[in-house]
């Protein structure tokens, strides 16, 4: 069995999240490597968007520290304004978007705006970008987060991108047509909506994290699926596609 | 036509007010216009109202120097760094001054600009359904659709007018007409919507240069009023086929932004100390040089020709 790091893991495991010919917002970082392991294995007719005004077939050959970089670019299939990008996921074309958080709660819902309120914020973090659009309209949202307890809470202080809302039908109730939470891929774990409520659950942990901790890293009582087992480590063919990608050993 | 070329500091003195709306960033992360933000706190303007989706570092800036009284955003930080520490020092204390924030998304706020663009009352979206930006930011209301017989919901997002966007672009001429490529933000709708269009080139080429492919002209030249020749305009963000991005000037900013006296000798040391862009450009020196993209993955030319 290869060698992987923590984030090798999660970069993978976002990676099996991508089914192929899918149109996916990739964001940055992690996620648009998992695109580009995604496409050196099952999914070769994935295409990312990028909400700046990009679509690839292929990620970019060279390190990325912004969606916008010169390397994102060269070789786009699509070069265009926000508002086209944007606009087709309104349209219903994107079937998945990754975006990350700084609090999730039970239903999954996102924080990225205000930590203590919008009135007196005691921390002000950047906002919605695109999270509350890709949230609000993509038809799985896949959320990254590191697992602790102060980021996977009970309810957000302030839903910057909706997940299941207060649970049960309040996400349709709302007004939006589709999408919500399909999966949190998280350090320790990958937790899915499961039962009426489609509260986020255990699915699967990571080998060496034993679901007990995985409940005690967790901010509210985390319910286990039946049947959820161990993630199933990198194979030497994921493994490869990565390395192939990340050659400067950025995730290692 | 008229001839619109203007050095930095008269266009920012003539094309940017006090309490004016300013589009500074409407390429994302790219095509940020540092020259002008740097301009700007050099010139000691006040109260402006920041209109961006996502400004790289920039908006950070000016909240540090005291230029902005509001800000009507999706995202105010640095992309590679995380958090903007003069942003958090004025939202969470007043520091220097208070500002308020007008929360968005991306996608409301391109539409927001679309709708003062084409001189619509609001544009209807299906997102912020759900999201507390509709809470946090009372001009966003949400309506039934009235041409729909079931429970259909819409977000009506008003227009956004800036008096100003100011673009930094490749190449213009001297009247105006630009061209800009690579991902585009909301550059057009910006460019179509504000009042006024202050244009930074990097070059400066003959109108037939333009002319020659005006697929590439992403808004009209007619509705710029001024144009900047300043290259590496743009410095630290990147530049489609000219400047990669100065990573290491970020990363710098934000760690030395973390403090309010470190971000003053920051603001000494890059803006406040610096007269203008030939001397900020001198004063990077070799580092721009290894900014430079020096490679050619040029385009096929398009045939225009009418017989």
């Amino acid at each position: 069995m290869p060698a992987y790091s923590t984030q090798e893991l999660m970069i993978i495991a976002a990676a099996r999240e991508i089914r192929d010919g899918e149109v996916v917002f990739v964001g940055m970082r992690l996620p648009i490597t998992a695109f580009g392991v995604a496409r050196l294995t099952h999914a070769p007719n994935a295409v990312g968007l990028f909400e700046c005004g990009l679509a690839r077939h292929a990620p970019a050959q060279d390190m990325l520290y912004t969606m916008s970089d010169p390397p994102n670019q060269l070789g786009a299939a699509w070069a265009t304004g926000l508002t086209q990008v944007m606009g087709i996921l309104q349209g219903g074309w994107v079937h998945a978007g990754f975006i990350g958080g700084a609090e999730i709660d039970r239903f999954g819902n996102i924080n990225t705006s205000y930590i203590g309120g919008a009135e007196k914020p005691t921390v002000k973090l950047p906002g919605s970008g695109g999270a509350a659009d890709i949230a609000a309209m993509s038809h799985r949202l896949l959320a990254i987060m590191n697992h602790e307890p102060h980021r996977l809470v009970e309810r957000v202080g302030y839903v910057t991108s909706p997940g299941g809302l207060a649970g049960g039908g309040a996400r349709r109730a709302a007004g939006l047509r589709r999408g919500g939470v399909a999966a949190v891929i998280t350090d320790r774990a990958i937790l899915r909506p499961h039962g009426p409520q489609g509260e986020l659950h255990l699915a699967s942990f990571h080998p060496g994290h034993a679901p007990e901790e995985v409940r005690e890293k967790t901010g509210w009582s985390l319910r286990t699926i039946p049947g959820a087992t161990e993630t199933p480590p990198p194979t030497a063919e994921e493994m490869a596609a990565l390395h192939a990608i990340d050659r400067e050993g950025f995730w290692r | 036509m008229i001839d619109k070329l203007a050095t930095l500091q008269q266009a920012v003195r003539d094309g940017i007010g006090d309490g004016d709306a300013v589009v500074l960033g409407a390429g994302l992360e790219a095509a940020i216009p540092f020259a002008v933000v740097f301009e700007l706190i050099r010139q000691g303007r006040r109260d402006l109202e920041l209109v961006a989706p996502i400004s790289d570092g920039a908006a950070d800036m000016l909240f540090g120097a005291g230029c902005v009284g509001a800000v009507s955003a999706a995202w105010v930080g640095n992309v590679s760094g995380g958090l903007g520490h003069n942003y958090r020092r004025a939202v969470e204390q007043g520091v220097p001054r208070n500002v308020v924030v007008n929360d968005y998304s991306n996608f409301s706020l391109g539409m927001a600009l679309m709708a003062a663009a084409y001189g619509m009352p609001y544009m209807p979206v299906r997102s912020l359904l759900g999201s507390d930006i509709l809470a946090s930011n009372p001009a966003l209301k949400v309506l039934q659709n009235p041409l729909s017989d079931e429970a259909d919901p819409v977000v009506l997002v008003p227009p956004l007018k800036p008096d100003v966007a100011v673009l930094a672009v490749q190449r213009a001429d001297r009247f105006g007409n630009a061209h800009l490529w690579g991902s585009l933000g909301v550059a057009q709708e910006a460019a179509l919507a504000a009042d006024r269009v202050l244009v930074l080139a990097d070059e400066i080429v003959e109108p037939g240069v333009i002319a020659s492919d005006p697929n590439r002209v992403v808004f009209p030249g007619f509705k710029v009023s001024a144009v900047v020749h300043e290259p590496a305009a743009q410095h630290p963000s990147p530049m489609t086929g000219i400047w990669k991005r100065d990573t290491e000037f970020y990363t710098d900013y934000h760690r030395r932004s973390r403090e309010r006296d470190g971000f003053l000798a920051w603001l000494e040391e890059w803006v406040l100390g610096v007269p203008d862009h030939a001397a900020y450009r001198a004063k990077l020196g070799s580092r721009l040089d290894d900014l430079r993209i020096r490679g050619s993955a040029l385009a096929a030319p398009a045939n225009f020709a009418a017989s």
